[in-house]
């Protein structure tokens, strides 16, 4: 049941991949993405992170991509125009690289954590379902990682810094 | 039980995100596949921590916001060189070229 449920998202999300790299129309490529990253939130929940999911949905399809849809609008990229995809050298070189690689992870799918470091099965859900799904992450995220955190606010501040200052015609 | 088809399911993500950067020639399309990428590994994290510990979910946590500052600061690029070039093809743009 669980196995069929993954792979329904599994085949949504690389059939979507695939058309956002091939549509012609960046709208279209945008929207795409968007189902991949529904998708993909669908699968994180299947893997017991709740949290991770409900972040997916609120920060990568709600704010990032509504930000390149935005920016292809403001450009008025969405009309048809000739195609950017590259001349067949060039699909033939993305192909076999992309071919290749792929053949190289496929090859480390089976590798598996050993024994001895693996949590029981359904820890992380038990974890969660005894504490909240939030509880899981925080409680890692607010004692070990406690400064990396605080650090990301000051990458985020450079962030808008920055984005203001290279997108403003004039300070 | 998901751990292999995760990795599976994250090589291909990740493969047809390589394929975009090396297919497609508009800046932001090039963009939207990097963000492809980061999701693949976000998978392959995700897929490891329910083995391994939630530690793997803090770090999608800030592979996401590592994500949304990316995105920020490199549309601002592409807009700042749109206005420049009045282009996002990347044939066209080599302004670092000597």
């Amino acid at each position: 049941m669980v196995l069929g449920v993954f792979w329904v998202f599994a085949g949504v999300a690389i059939v979507s991949a695939f058309l956002c790299i091939t549509r012609r129309s960046p709208v279209a490529s945008a929207l795409w993405l968007i189902l991949t990253l529904f998708s993909l939130a669908g699968i994180f929940v299947l893997l017991d992170a709740q949290f991770i999911a409900a972040l997916q949905v609120l920060v990568y399809a709600g704010a990032i991509m509504v930000l390149f849809l935005f920016v292809i609008m403001l450009l008025n990229l969405g009309r048809q125009g000739p195609s950017d995809l590259r001349g067949w050298p060039g699909r033939l070189v993305a192909a076999a690289l992309g071919l290749l690689l792929a053949a190289e992870l496929w090859a480390v799918r089976t590798w598996a954590p050993e024994e001895h470091l693996r949590l029981p099965e359904g820890a992380i859900a038990r974890m969660s379902e005894a504490e909240g799904p939030v509880h899981v992450i925080s409680d890692a995220l607010f004692r070990e990682y406690l400064i990396p955190f605080e650090l990301t606010s000051v990458l985020l501040l450079a962030a808008i810094v920055g984005a203001v200052v290279l997108a403003k015609r004039r300070l | 039980m998901l751990l292999g088809p995760s990795l599976a399911v994250s090589a291909i993500l990740f493969s047809l995100g390589v394929a975009g950067v090396l297919l497609r020639r508009n800046a932001i399309v090039i963009f939207m596949c990097v963000e492809l990428m980061l999701n693949a590994v976000n998978l392959s994290f995700i897929a490891l921590a329910q083995q391994l510990g939630p530690q793997g979910q803090v770090i999608v946590f800030f592979v996401m916001a590592v994500a949304a500052a990316e995105a920020a600061v490199g549309l601002a690029i592409i807009l700042a060189i749109y206005r420049h070039k009045q282009t996002v093809d990347i044939q066209n743009i080599n302004l670092l070229r000597g």
